[in-house]
């Protein structure tokens, strides 16, 4: 908590983009997280992704659910819709809202404990949807909000604050995520903005559920020597295997293009991804190969980072299902209650 | 990259823009703090102890702090350090109790001063307490030198001038009024003193050689004029005048003019606004005083009929810039311009025709005295110059700084101790943490724009001579003033080793100063296309850290639009910023700073 505002005065040489905005204005309220919590570092990341691709921040959504993590919304993007659903459903209210108005840009922001424990059902039917959502995990491995319990994705070993270590095995978001369809997944890490920036930007492009799994210490209840979630234990253990570099539509690729370690990959509305591979061996095309080397990888206690696995060719939820390109609230009344006669003739379908 | 050296007061001082650009280095931002808690005479002593005339300078001064102002590069308008200095001096009360109080234990060495400026009464200021009897010889029949000749009394009144030469000369100076040195080497020989301090300032107004420069009474030299109406020997002037020059003296000139029956009056330039020397509220004011300037015009003869001053021509110029890159005049056409009076404000110079030129005291080429820039010594061992008399025309704040400057070297020269073994600098840095969310000053940024002074109106003005046009801040203009220091004395402090690099000071700060980097080794530009925001003043310092413990990347900081308000130390969950107060320690004449 920080008793004085910060204050409205800005660099007088910020950049503005396209919309005329400076990264300031993509501000939200001061944060009341504890000073260092990685959540507040993801904040400065999507204020910094959404300002670069010039979002308008009243065509979002903020989405979130219960948490330290959940709480962040409110302090991006002061001028976006937002919804703190109750624990653990984010994902159904995301869903509901992106089916009334495909023209939102979805952003949802979630807990380990929210979407791993509580909400694991709800996050794994949304990916299998392919809601088009970006979709931040905010992964500490414990309950920040709570005081700091074990949650669902704390290693085994790893251990409290106390000295006590973890029993029982934990969910890798990124494994479950490739296992059950997902088309867009990453990790990150809170602490390396060169790296999650243009993750995000890229998510914010992809046309479907874009999963980004960040770890993001609790400096309160999970910084500590022998924690597996803390500052210095990711940035020893971290193996970013493949760099992404977000492309804006107009730009130009200037980098050659190196054929085996480059990939570019067009996303949605013209912006394209750069994919530059670090690992020799990776191909974040290939989600046999993704899920195999990220398993074994753990299992040798490494955090493997990066834009982990791509596929831009499946359908989004909106094509699946057929939903209303138009946004409801823009349909005439007709249209939207079209009467009993209407209702009469569907139920007559079904009989 | 090797880390900024911190260990030294330069880097912590050049942060405080200005106090770095005050020429006796005034410690600005404490004592506005301490005007905006109503501690008015604590504030006033505390300037005092470096510029020695906070009333005068209040009013008078050059404020080379204010162009330096951070404000000025936050925002549009700089901090109105000047008139809150005034607000100190004009709501100290009785501070005499609290200024050293003679009689002084004598040391026995004698020190004479020639005139009775601002730097001789500095250098009596820091010497009298200290023992030493000093002489001050002045030509005119009043202590004060220009700043009572010369600065009309509308700007700066005469009482606050005789207050603050008063508590010097109360310390027990020798003041010899209507006493001209006429020879130094008479005064050398037969004067029985132990060093001799030049500050008879540059009394000599440029004159203008053109046909017809001395066909009429009516032609004056600006400061020799503002003298004489100083000290009422004159008291009016003709309807139309014509001031020649666009300096500051050439401002004091024409608005005088205006009060002494001048209606039609008018400062007749060469060249273009961007050119001008005299500062900008200079002109602002005598422009409010209905003061025409009249830019481009070059002087090229006095018209006289009979005896008597008809005008003035004028070549009328058109500016432009040649192959060279050089400014080049072309003669449009030649103009009449009607006056009666007219006024020379070209500038001045010193003038040494009293000392000889065979008493070991060298002068170069051009007539000036050689003079050692840090020493203020002469070539001749035990005389020192300071004030305009050292290098030419500057202002009272410089003529101060140069009082203290030799009054150490005097100092140390009557000690017997070598003049270059100067004190040095010292400097505290004290953490301003109070509490979780409490700091000693108010660290909150106050969006005020600067307050504008009030000005008597124009008819009291021009009835009076002698009425002060600037009223003073009133309280609530002081209060919100005093709000719009960014307190640049209470710096932001970094433990390298404390930092565990969660970005969270970086997300905070409002003006985008900090930046995590990866060593870009000698690479500056490498550096400077990786910070937060652009560098947008390349002379303003980075503070690169020490690497960081995790990844061995450096913090920088880009002192330029901090503005301390501490959201950075606040949001360090591991206090690798604090924020702390500097103190920069100066050595005056038998006080050493304490050492660093
Ligand atoms: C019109 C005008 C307006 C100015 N306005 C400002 C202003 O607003 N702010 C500012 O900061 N500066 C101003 N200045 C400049 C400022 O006044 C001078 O820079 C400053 O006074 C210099 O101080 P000094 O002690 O070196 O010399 P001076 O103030 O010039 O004092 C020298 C003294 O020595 C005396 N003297 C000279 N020769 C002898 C001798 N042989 N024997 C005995 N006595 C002698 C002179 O009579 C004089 O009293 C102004 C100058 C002028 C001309
Ligand atoms: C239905 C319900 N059950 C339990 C809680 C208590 N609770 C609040 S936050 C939280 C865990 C949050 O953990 P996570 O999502 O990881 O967020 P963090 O604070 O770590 O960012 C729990 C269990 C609740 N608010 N609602
Ligand atoms: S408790 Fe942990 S997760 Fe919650 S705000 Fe504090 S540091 Fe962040
Ligand atoms: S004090 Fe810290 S947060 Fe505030 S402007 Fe300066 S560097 Fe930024
Ligand atoms: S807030 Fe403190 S610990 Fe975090 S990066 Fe800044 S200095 Fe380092
Ligand atoms: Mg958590």
């Amino acid at each position: 908590m920080t008793y004085i505002k910060k204050p409205a005065v800005r660099h007088p040489g910020l950049e503005k983009n396209a919309l005329g905005l400076t990264l300031r204005d993509y501000e939200g309220s001061m944060s009341t997280l504890c000073a260092g919590c990685g959540h507040d570092s993801i904040t400065a990341a999507i204020i910094r992704a959404c300002h670069a691709l010039s979002i308008a921040p009243h065509t979002v959504a903020k989405l979130s659910g219960i948490g330290c993590s959940s709480k962040t919304p409110t302090y991006f993007l002061g001028g976006a819709h937002g919804f703190n659903s109750a624990h653990g459903r984010m994902p159904a209210i995301a869903t509901g809202a992106g089916a009334a108005n495909r023209r939102l840009l979805l952003l949802g922001v979630s807990g380990d404990g929210d979407s791993l424990s509580i909400g694991l059902g709800q996050m794994a039917h949304a990916i299998r949807r392919n809601l088009r959502m970006t979709y931040i995990l905010e992964n500490n491995g414990v309950y920040g909000l709570t005081k700091g319990q074990f949650s669902a994705s704390t290693d085994l070993g790893s251990k409290s604050r106390r000295g006590d270590p973890n029993v029982v095995p934990p969910i890798d978001p990124v494994l479950l995520a490739l296992s059950i369809g997902a088309t867009f997944v990453a990790r990150s890490f809170s602490g390396d903005k060169d790296q999650l920036v243009p993750i995000l930007e890229a998510a914010l492009c992809h046309d479907g559920l874009a999963f980004v799994d960040v770890i993001s210490p609790c400096v309160t209840f999970n910084d500590h020597e022998g924690s597996t979630k803390s500052y210095a234990y990711v940035r020893k253990h971290g193996l970013p295997v493949v760099h992404a570099d977000f492309v804006p539509p107009a730009d130009p690729i200037t980098l050659e293009q190196e054929p085996g370690t480059t990939q570019i990959v067009p996303l949605h509305g013209g912006a394209r991804v750069r994919l530059t591979k670090v690992a020799q061996d990776y191909d974040p095309r290939d989600r046999v190969r993704a899920f195999a080397f990220v398993q074994e990888h753990l299992a040798r206690g490494e955090i493997v980072t990066g834009l982990l696995f791509l596929d831009e060719s499946r359908p989004s939820m909106h094509e699946v299902m057929g939903t209303v390109e138009t946004p409801l609230v823009e349909l005439p009344y007709e249209s939207l209650c079209p009467g009993a006669a209407a209702l009469d003739a569907i139920t007559e379908q079904w009989r | 990259m090797l880390p900024t050296d911190v260990s030294r007061p330069d880097y912590w001082h050049r942060v405080v823009d200005c106090q770095w650009a005050c020429p006796a280095h005034t410690n600005v931002p404490e004592y506005i703090r301490l005007i905006g808690q109503g501690r008015y005479a604590d504030a006033y002593l505390l300037n005092r102890e470096s510029n020695v005339f906070p009333g005068i300078l209040g009013r008078t001064c050059d404020r080379p702090c204010e162009p330096a102002c951070r404000r000025g590069r936050v925002e549009e308008q700089p901090v109105a350090i000047c008139r809150l200095k005034r607000v100190a001096a004009d709501l100290k009360g009785e501070i005499r109790d609290r200024l050293p109080r003679g009689p002084f234990r004598k040391n026995g060495k004698r020190i004479a001063c020639v005139g009775a400026g601002p730097a001789s009464l500095t250098v009596a200021n820091d010497l009298l307490p200290l023992g030493y009897e000093v002489t001050l010889f002045e030509k005119l029949s009043a202590p004060g030198g220009l700043m009572r000749s010369n600065i009309p009394a509308f700007r700066l009144p005469e009482s606050v001038l005789d207050e603050e030469i008063g508590y010097i000369l109360d310390m027990g100076a020798d003041l010899r009024l209507s006493t001209p040195i006429t020879s130094m080497r008479r005064l050398l020989e037969d004067g029985g003193f132990d060093a001799v301090f030049v500050g008879s300032g540059a009394p000599r107004g440029k004159d203008l050689d053109a046909p017809g420069r001395h066909d009429s009474p009516n032609v004056h030299v600006g400061i020799e004029w503002l003298e004489s109406v100083a000290f009422g020997h004159t008291t009016s002037v003709g309807e139309r005048v014509l001031v020649i020059g666009v300096g500051n003296t050439a401002m004091d000139c024409c608005r005088t003019a205006r009060r002494l029956g001048g209606r039609d009056v008018k400062v007749m330039a060469r060249r273009d606004r961007p050119y001008f020397k005299a500062s900008p509220w200079e002109l602002e004011d005598a422009e409010e005083e209905g003061v025409e300037i009249v830019v481009n015009h070059a002087p090229r003869e006095f018209v006289v009929r009979d005896g008597r001053l008809q005008g003035m021509l004028f070549d009328r110029l058109e500016w432009s810039v040649d192959a060279q890159g050089r400014q080049r005049s072309r003669t449009i056409d030649t103009v009449f311009f009607p006056a009666d009076d007219v006024i020379l404000a070209i500038g001045q110079e010193t003038a040494f025709p009293w000392i000889e030129r065979d008493i070991g005291i060298a002068f170069d080429a051009s007539g000036q005295p050689v003079v050692d820039r840090v020493t203020h010594q002469s070539s001749r061992e035990g005389v020192f110059f300071g004030g305009d008399a050292a290098w030419g025309p500057l202002n009272i704040i410089w003529a101060v700084a140069h009082g203290h400057a030799a009054a150490i070297s005097i100092d140390l020269h009557c000690r017997g101790e070598p003049l270059d073994r100067r004190p040095p600098q010292g400097m505290r840095l004290v953490s301003t943490k109070m509490g979780l969310h409490e700091w000693s000053y108010a660290n909150d940024y106050d969006a005020s724009r600067r307050q504008k002074m009030v000005h008597v109106d124009l008819e009291r003005r021009f009835g009076d001579l002698r009425l002060e046009v600037e009223v003073g801040f009133d309280a609530a203009q002081t209060a919100r003033e005093v709000a719009r220091c960014l307190n640049c004395d209470v710096h932001t402090v970094f433990r390298a080793s404390a930092c565990i690099e969660c970005d969270a000071c970086i997300d905070i700060c409002p003006v985008q100063c900090l930046t995590i980097v990866r060593d870009p080794g000698d690479d500056l530009q490498a550096l400077e296309a990786r910070l937060s925001a652009p560098r947008a003043h390349p002379d303003q310092p980075l503070y690169v850290s020490g690497p960081l413990p995790q990844t061995a990347r450096l913090m920088v900081k880009d002192e330029d639009v901090c503005i301390h308000c501490g959201l950075c130390t606040e949001r360090c969950p591991t206090s690798a910023w604090d924020m702390q107060k500097f103190d920069l320690l100066q050595p005056y004449a038998g006080r050493p700073a304490c050492p660093t």
